[in-house]
C-alpha cells in the first residue's frame, strides 16, 4: 500500500513537471485568443525560446539572463505574428504555422552553426540552469506518514519555473477578470467594434495581448531547456504547444479550467510512462500510445459539442476592419 | 485583393516578390551563420538537378508535394483550411499497409497495386471527411480538428507499428516487407526495360499518378459542376444557398476530396519506395503542401511548379549536409517557414507599394478596367 | 433642386448643438456625402430621413469620429470641433447608439457601460470602479427612466433593453448630444413606444437627439425638426409640424426622369401563385412578416411598394425557398410550400419560379466569377452545359454570349470577371439568366438599384415583355415611380404587413405614400 502511495505521489509529481510548459503556453494562448488572435504558434515560440535559453545558458552560464533572452526571442516571434495578423490582416492560422515551421528549421540550423553538435546545445550543469528547490525540512518530515511524502515528493523539489507557471494561472485569472485591461482584452476578442466605438485602439490591445503570449511562451521554452532539461534537443517541444492549445480549448479559454485540463493532460502523460505494457483485467494490455492520444481525442469530442459546449471568443480569427 | 493592378502583376509579379522576400531573409540568415548564401544556392541547385540521379530524387520529392499541395488547394477553393495533410497521408499509408500485409500472400501483386491506389485515397478521404462533417454539422472548426486528427493519426501509427504490426524479432517500429513485386515501378526500371540507362533514384510511377491527379483537380475545379459549386460556396455561401446548394454537403465532400489527395501521398513513399509501412514517412510533407498551395495560388499548374521548387529545395538541401559543416537540410524547413509567412500571412504586404509604383509609372487609374 | 431651410435664429437662443457645413466624403468612386449642411437645435429631437444608401449613416459616422470627412466643418455647441477619433467625439459630449449594438454579449450590463471609461471614477481596482459606476448609474437610470438590471448578461436581455443599455452607456460618458442610427429597426412596436418615451424624457432633460431613420411614422411621432437626404445630398430641412408623411416620402424617393416603359393594360391569365396568411418570425421572436396574403396571376406585374426594411426582403426569401415560413402557405401550381414542407430553392425553381435577388453582389452573382460562370448560377444542372459531371467552359461561354447579345450586356466578353462590369450590366446579366429560364413566375427585387438610366429603360421593357408573354411577375422596389410605372396592381408593405393592394387605376404617389408611411 505504502509503495502504491509513493508511486501515486511520484506520478503527481511528474504530472506537475510535465504540465508546467503546458500551463504557461495555455495561459499564453488565452491572452492571445481572448483578444481575438488565433495562436497555433505556441509550439514554435516555445521551441525557439528553448533554444535561445539553452544557448545563452551554455555560453554565459547565467540562467536568469537565458530566461530573459528566451522571452525576448519569443516576443519577437509574437511581433511577427502581430505584424502579419493585426497590421496586415493576414490569415492567423497561416502565420502561426509559418512560425512553427520556421522555428523548427531555424533552431537546428542555428544550433549546428553555433555549437556543431547536430542541433543540440551543450549539456548544462549545476548553476547553468534552474535547479530544483528543496523546500525547508523536506527530508526531515519525509517519514511522517501520509503528509510527509506529499510535502517531500510533490511539493518540494521543483524548480522556480514550476512555481512561476502556477503563479501565471493566478495572475492570468486576476488580470482577465479583475482589471480594466482584462475587461478590454476580453471585449476586443468578443466584439472589437464595441471597443473601437468606446475610443480604445483595437490594434494596440491586440498587440499587447500577443506580446504577453510571447512572454509566457518564452518562459515555457526556457523551462524545457534550462530547468526541466539540461540543454536543447532538436524538436524538444514535441507537440507540447499543440497539447497546450488543446488544453486551452478544453478549458474553454478560461485560466482555471485550462489549468485543470493541463494537469489532466499532464497526468495522462505521466501515467502513460508508467503503465506501458501493463496487463489490466478486462482492458488487456495498456497502450501508452493511445493514452497519449487522449488529449486530442477529448478535445475533438469537446469541440464537437458532445461534452460541454465550447464557446470560443466570438471575434476570433477575424481581422478587424472598420465597416465601410 | 487589388483590382487596380493588371493581371500579370497580380499573378506574376506579386507572388515572385513574396518568394523573393523569403529567399532574401533566408540569405541573410545564412550570411549571419557565416556562410555565403550564393555558394549555398549553387550547391543546392547542383544537388537538385546536376548530379547523377539528382533530378530523379528532386522529382521524387516533387511527387509528395504535388499530392499534399493539391489537397490543401482543393480545400482552399471552398475556403476551408485543411492542415490535416499529415494525418490524412498517414492514414493513406496505413490503408495500403493493412491491405497489402493482409492479402499479399494470396492476391497477385498487380491486383494489389491496383487496389492500393483507391484504398490510400479512401482512407485519406475518411480522415478528411470526419473533420469536414464536424465543421458542417457540429460547428467545430476544421483547422483545430485537423490539427488534432494529425496527432491522433500519429498515435494510431505508433500504437500499431510498435505493437500489432511490428515485425517479429525487430526493434524498429515498422512492418515486415511487402511481398516481392508489390510496389510501384521505379522510373529507372521502366527506362531500363526500354533500353535507356537512367541513374537509380526513388522516382516511381506515383509521379505520373500525381500529374494525373493534378490534371484531375484542374478538371474538377474548373470543368465540373461540383467544382463550380465548390468555388461558388467558397466565394459566397449566400450565393450558393440562393443557387440551391447546401454548403454543409459541399464542406464534407470537399474535405473528403482534399483528404483523399493527401492520402495518395502514401503511394509514393510506401508503395513506391519503402515497400513496408514505417513510422513518420510523412516527414512534415503535409505541412509543406500548405506552402506549395499558397505559392501555387491554388492552381494545379502553379502547384506543380511550386512542388518542383520544394522538391529541389529538399533534394538540394540534402546536398548541403555533405558540402557544409554548418548548413543542413533543416535550412530548407526554415525557408519553407519563411515562404509560408511571406506568401501566406503577409501576402498583401507588397500590394500597396507595388500599386503606388505602378501608378507612378503608368499613370493614375489607367490600370483599372 | 431647392433646399428648404428653416431658420431658428431667434435672439438669445443658445448656439446650435450641431452645425455641419460642406461635409463631403467619398469611398472609392461613391460620393457617400456631398456638401452636406445641417443645423441641429439644442434640446430638439432632430430626424434625418432617407433611403438606404442615402448617406445618413456615413454622415453620423463622421460626426462620431468613426470616419473622417474629406472636406467640411463641424461645430459642436458653437465651437469648432476637430473630431478625429471616436474618443474625441465622446469628449465633446457626442454619444451614439449604433444600428448594430456595440455591446459585448458575454459581459454584464455594468461591464459594458464602463468599458473604456473605467478610469474616470478613480477607483483602484476594477471592482472599485464597478461599484462607483453602479451608484452613478442608478441615479442616471432613475433620472431618465432607463431602468435595467445592471448585473444581467447583455446576451440575456431583449433587444429593447440592450438598446437601453446603449443609451445609458452614452449618458454615462457624459453625452449631451445623442445620435441614434435606425434605432427601431430591431424593435417590436411596444419597444418602439418605450424608446420614444425615453427620447421624450431625454429632450425634457436638455439632451439633443439626432434620430436617423427611414420610417416616416417615427419622424412624425417624435421629432421637432427633420432633414431629408437622398443620394448623398441633403435635399430639405423642415419643421416636423409643418410637413406631412407624403411630402417626406416624395422627397425621400425623389422624382426620376420619366422613363418610357411603353406600359399598356395586361391580359391577365389564371392564378399561378397564391400566398396565404404568410408569417415569418426572426431571431428573438421579432415578427418580420405578418399575415401576408395575395394572388398573382399569369401576365400581370404585382408591385410591392414600401420603404425598405418593411419585410420585402423576407418576402422574397420565403417565396424563393431560401427561408422557410413560420406559418402560412404558398401555393405554386399544385404544389404547396409550408413550414412543414422541406422545400429548397431548387424545388421552387423546378416549380417554374425564377428569382432576381435584391442584393446582386452577395446573392445574385459571385463577384470573382467570370460572367460566363455567373450566367449559370443556380442553373448548373442544365444538360446543355455539359453531360454528367462535365461542365464545359465553351458551353458556358456560348450560353453567356447569347445572353449578352440578347440583353445587350457590355462589354460582351463572357470571360470577364463580374466585378469589372458596371452595375447596370451586372443587373442585366442576372436578369438575363433568370428570364432566359422562361419561368412561369418571376420574383424581381430592386431591379434598378445602382443601374444607369439607359439600362433602366431596357430592363423595364424586358419586364413588360415578359409579362406580355404570360409570366407572372412580383416586383419589389423602393422606387415608387418604378412600381407605379410597371405594376398592374400594387401591394404596399409596412412593418412586415400588407397595407392593402391597389389597382393601377386607383394608385397614385400620394395615396401609396400614405400607405407606405403606415398612416392608412
Amino acid at each position: 500500500m505504502a509503495e502504491f502511495w509513493l508511486q501515486f505521489l511520484l506520478t503527481i509529481d511528474a504530472t506537475l513537471r510535465v504540465a508546467t510548459p503546458l500551463i504557461l503556453c495555455a495561459m499564453a494562448g488565452i491572452f492571445s485568443e481572448r483578444s481575438g488572435i488565433i495562436d497555433i504558434s505556441l509550439e514554435g515560440k516555445m521551441l525557439m525560446s528553448a533554444f535561445a535559453a539553452a544557448s545563452v545558458a551554455a555560453v554565459t552560464g547565467q540562467p536568469w539572463l537565458a530566461l530573459l533572452v528566451a522571452i525576448g526571442v519569443s516576443v519577437f516571434l509574437s511581433l511577427i505574428h502581430g505584424f502579419a495578423c493585426i497590421t496586415h490582416r493576414g490569415n492567423q492560422v497561416v502565420s502561426g504555422l509559418a512560425i512553427n515551421i520556421l522555428a523548427s528549421g531555424l533552431t537546428v540550423t542555428l544550433g549546428i552553426a553555433f555549437f556543431a553538435q547536430g542541433g543540440q546545445t551543450p549539456f548544462l550543469k549545476g548553476d547553468q540552469r534552474f535547479s530544483p528547490i528543496t523546500l525547508p525540512f523536506a527530508d526531515a518530515i519525509r517519514d511522517i506518514p501520509f503528509l510527509g511524502p506529499i510535502y517531500a515528493e510533490v511539493i518540494s523539489g521543483h524548480n522556480i519555473i514550476v512555481w512561476i507557471a502556477l503563479l501565471a494561472v493566478v495572475v492570468t485569472s486576476l488580470v482577465m477578470m479583475r482589471t480594466r485591461f482584462g475587461l478590454r482584452l476580453r471585449a476586443v476578442g468578443e466584439k472589437p467594434e464595441a471597443v473601437d466605438t468606446a475610443g480604445i485602439s483595437v490594434v494596440l490591445m491586440r498587440y499587447q495581448a500577443v506580446i504577453i503570449a510571447g512572454v509566457l511562451c518564452g518562459i515555457a521554452g526556457a523551462y524545457l531547456s534550462i530547468a526541466h532539461g539540461a540543454g536543447f534537443v532538436r524538436e524538444m517541444t514535441a507537440g507540447k504547444g499543440y497539447i497546450a492549445l488543446a488544453a486551452m480549448i478544453f478549458g474553454n479559454w478560461r485560466p482555471l479550467q485550462a489549468l485543470y485540463a493541463c494537469l489532466m493532460f499532464g497526468f495522462l502523460d505521466a501515467v502513460a510512462a508508467r503503465v506501458q505494457g501493463l496487463e489490466l483485467p478486462l482492458i488487456g494490455e495498456v497502450s501508452s500510445d493511445l493514452i497519449l492520444a487522449l488529449p486530442y481525442v477529448l478535445t475533438v469530442i469537446f469541440l464537437a459539442g458532445f461534452i460541454g459546449r465550447a464557446t470560443p471568443p466570438a471575434a476570433i480569427g477575424a481581422p478587424y476592419v472598420k465597416e465601410r | 485583393m487589388s483590382t487596380t493592378l493588371p493581371r500579370w502583376i497580380d499573378i506574376g509579379v506579386l507572388p515572385l516578390l513574396n518568394i523573393l522576400a523569403a529567399f532574401i531573409v533566408s540569405g541573410i540568415i545564412i550570411a549571419i551563420i557565416g556562410e555565403n548564401p550564393f555558394t549555398a544556392l549553387g550547391v543546392m541547385l547542383k544537388g537538385a538537378f546536376v548530379y547523377k540521379g539528382a533530378l530523379g530524387y528532386t522529382l521524387f520529392y516533387t511527387t509528395n508535394f504535388i499530392f499534399t499541395g493539391l489537397a490543401v488547394a482543393v480545400a482552399f477553393h471552398a475556403t476551408l483550411f485543411n492542415i490535416g495533410g499529415e494525418g490524412q497521408a498517414m492514414m493513406g499509408g496505413l490503408g495500403i499497409g493493412l491491405l497489402v500485409l493482409a492479402l499479399d500472400a494470396v492476391v497477385p501483386a498487380f491486383l494489389l497495386i491496383m487496389l492500393a491506389i483507391p484504398v490510400s485515397a479512401l482512407m485519406g478521404a475518411a480522415w478528411g471527411a470526419v473533420p469536414g462533417y464536424l465543421q458542417a454539422k457540429r460547428g467545430s472548426h476544421v483547422v483545430i480538428t485537423t490539427i488534432m486528427f494529425n496527432f491522433i493519426a500519429s498515435s494510431i501509427m505508433v500504437w500499431l507499428l510498435a505493437g500489432t504490426l511490428m515485425e517479429q524479432g525487430q526493434m524498429a517500429p515498422e512492418t515486415r516487407d511487402f511481398a516481392e513485386g508489390v510496389g510501384l515501378f521505379k522510373f529507372h526500371e521502366i527506362a531500363g526495360m526500354m533500353g535507356i540507362k537512367v541513374a537509380r533514384s526513388p522516382l516511381n510511377l506515383s509521379f505520373v499518378i500525381a500529374l494525373i491527379a493534378a490534371f484531375g483537380v484542374w478538371v474538377l475545379i474548373w470543368r465540373t459542376r461540383l467544382g463550380y459549386v465548390i468555388r461558388a460556396t467558397g466565394h459566397s455561401e449566400k450565393a450558393a444557398v440562393y443557387a440551391g446548394h447546401s454548403p454543409q454537403r459541399i464542406i464534407i465532400i470537399t474535405m473528403a476530396i482534399s483528404g483523399g489527395l493527401a492520402g495518395m501521398m502514401a503511394l509514393n513513399e510506401i508503395l513506391g519506395v519503402q515497400h513496408k509501412l514505417i513510422l513518420d514517412f510523412t516527414s512534415g510533407f503535409g505541412f509543406t503542401g500548405i506552402a506549395v498551395a499558397l505559392m501555387g495560388r491554388n492552381h494545379p499548374v502553379g502547384i506543380i511548379f511550386a512542388s518542383l521548387l520544394f522538391g529541389a529545395l529538399y533534394q538540394g538541401g540534402a546536398e548541403l549536409d555533405f558540402e557544409f559543416q554548418t548548413i543542413t537540410r533543416e535550412m530548407v524547413l526554415m525557408i519553407q517557414g519563411l515562404i509560408i509567412l511571406f506568401s501566406g500571412a503577409l501576402v498583401y504586404m507588397f500590394n500597396p507599394m507595388v500599386e503606388r509604383l505602378y501608378h507612378r509609372i503608368v499613370g493614375p487609374e489607367k490600370g483599372a478596367a | 433642386m431647392t433646399i428648404k431651410t428653416q431658420h431658428n435664429a431667434r435672439g438669445g437662443t443658445p448656439p446650435p448643438a450641431i452645425a455641419l457645413s460642406g461635409i463631403s466624403k467619398t469611398f472609392g468612386a461613391v460620393r457617400a456625402n456631398d456638401d452636406i449642411a445641417l443645423t441641429v437645435t439644442q434640446g430638439h429631437i432632430h430626424g434625418i430621413v432617407g433611403e438606404n444608401g442615402a448617406g445618413k449613416s456615413t454622415l453620423v459616422s463622421i460626426l462620431y469620429g468613426f470616419y473622417q470627412a474629406d472636406r467640411g466643418k463641424i461645430e459642436i455647441n458653437g465651437a469648432h470641433a476637430d473630431i478625429k477619433t471616436t474618443a474625441d467625439a465622446i469628449k465633446l459630449g457626442v454619444g451614439m447608439v449604433h444600428q448594430h449594438f456595440m455591446l459585448v454579449p458575454t459581459f454584464t450590463v455594468l461591464e459594458n457601460i464602463i468599458l473604456g471609461h473605467e478610469h474616470r471614477k478613480g477607483g483602484k481596482t476594477l471592482d472599485d470602479e464597478i461599484a462607483l459606476a453602479r451608484e452613478e448609474l442608478s441615479s442616471l437610470a432613475q433620472q431618465y427612466g432607463l431602468e435595467v438590471d445592471f448585473d444581467a448578461l447583455v446576451a440575456d436581455l431583449s433587444v429593447g433593453l440592450q438598446q437601453r443599455v446603449e443609451i445609458l452607456k452614452t449618458l454615462y460618458r457624459g453625452a449631451k448630444i445623442l445620435i441614434l442610427d435606425e434605432p427601431t429597426g430591431v424593435l417590436t412596436p411596444q419597444e418602439t413606444d418605450q424608446l420614444f418615451e425615453i427620447l421624450a424624457t431625454l429632450r425634457q432633460q436638455g439632451v439633443t437627439v439626432l434620430l436617423i431613420t427611414h420610417k416616416l411614422r417615427e419622424i412624425m411621432a417624435i421629432t421637432d425638426d427633420v432633414s431629408v437626404m437622398r443620394g448623398g445630398k441633403m435635399v430639405a430641412h423642415l419643421v416636423t409640424k409643418k410637413t406631412s408623411p407624403s411630402e417626406l416620402a416624395e422627397l425621400m424617393v425623389g422624382r426620376q426622369v420619366l422613363i418610357n416603359a411603353d406600359f399598356h393594360e395586361a391580359e391577365k391569365g389564371e392564378v399561378c401563385l397564391t400566398v396565404d396568411n404568410l408569417t415569418l418570425t426572426g431571431d428573438g421572436g421579432i415578427p418580420l412578416l405578418r399575415g401576408i396574403s395575395f394572388d398573382l396571376r399569369a401576365g400581370e406585374i404585382l408591385g410591392v411598394a414600401g420603404v425598405s426594411g418593411n419585410g420585402q426582403s423576407q418576402l422574397l426569401e420565403v417565396l424563393s425557398g431560401i427561408t422557410p415560413p413560420t406559418t402560412g402557405a404558398i401555393k405554386i401550381g399544385g404544389q404547396v410550400i409550408s413550414p412543414e414542407s422541406t422545400t429548397t430553392p431548387n424545388d421552387v425553381k423546378n416549380m417554374g419560379l425564377a428569382h432576381v435577388p435584391e442584393d446582386r453582389h452577395a446573392m445574385g452573382m459571385v463577384l470573382p466569377f467570370s460572367a460566363a460562370e455567373t450566367s449559370v448560377l443556380g442553373y448548373e444542372d442544365q444538360p446543355s452545359l455539359g453531360s454528367g459531371f462535365w461542365f464545359g467552359p465553351d458551353q458556358l461561354e456560348r450560353h453567356c454570349g447569347e445572353l449578352m447579345q440578347d440583353y445587350d450586356i457590355r462589354p460582351a466578353d463572357p470571360s470577364l470577371k463580374c466585378n469589372l462590369f458596371s452595375g447596370g450590366n451586372q443587373q442585366k446579366l442576372v436578369l438575363a439568366r433568370e428570364m432566359s429560364a422562361a419561368p412561369k413566375i418571376l420574383l424581381v427585387g430592386q431591379p434598378t438599384r445602382g443601374v444607369d438610366i439607359g439600362a433602366i429603360e431596357f430592363i423595364y421593357q424586358r419586364l413588360i415583355a415578359m409579362r406580355d408573354q404570360g409570366c407572372a411577375i412580383l416586383l419589389v422596389s423602393v422606387e415608387l415611380d418604378e412600381i407605379l410605372t410597371l405594376s398592374d396592381r400594387v401591394m404596399v408593405m409596412n412593418n412586415g404587413a400588407s397595407m392593402g393592394i391597389v389597382d393601377k387605376r386607383d394608385a397614385d404617389a400620394q395615396s401609396i405614400g400614405l400607405m407606405m408611411a403606415g398612416v392608412v
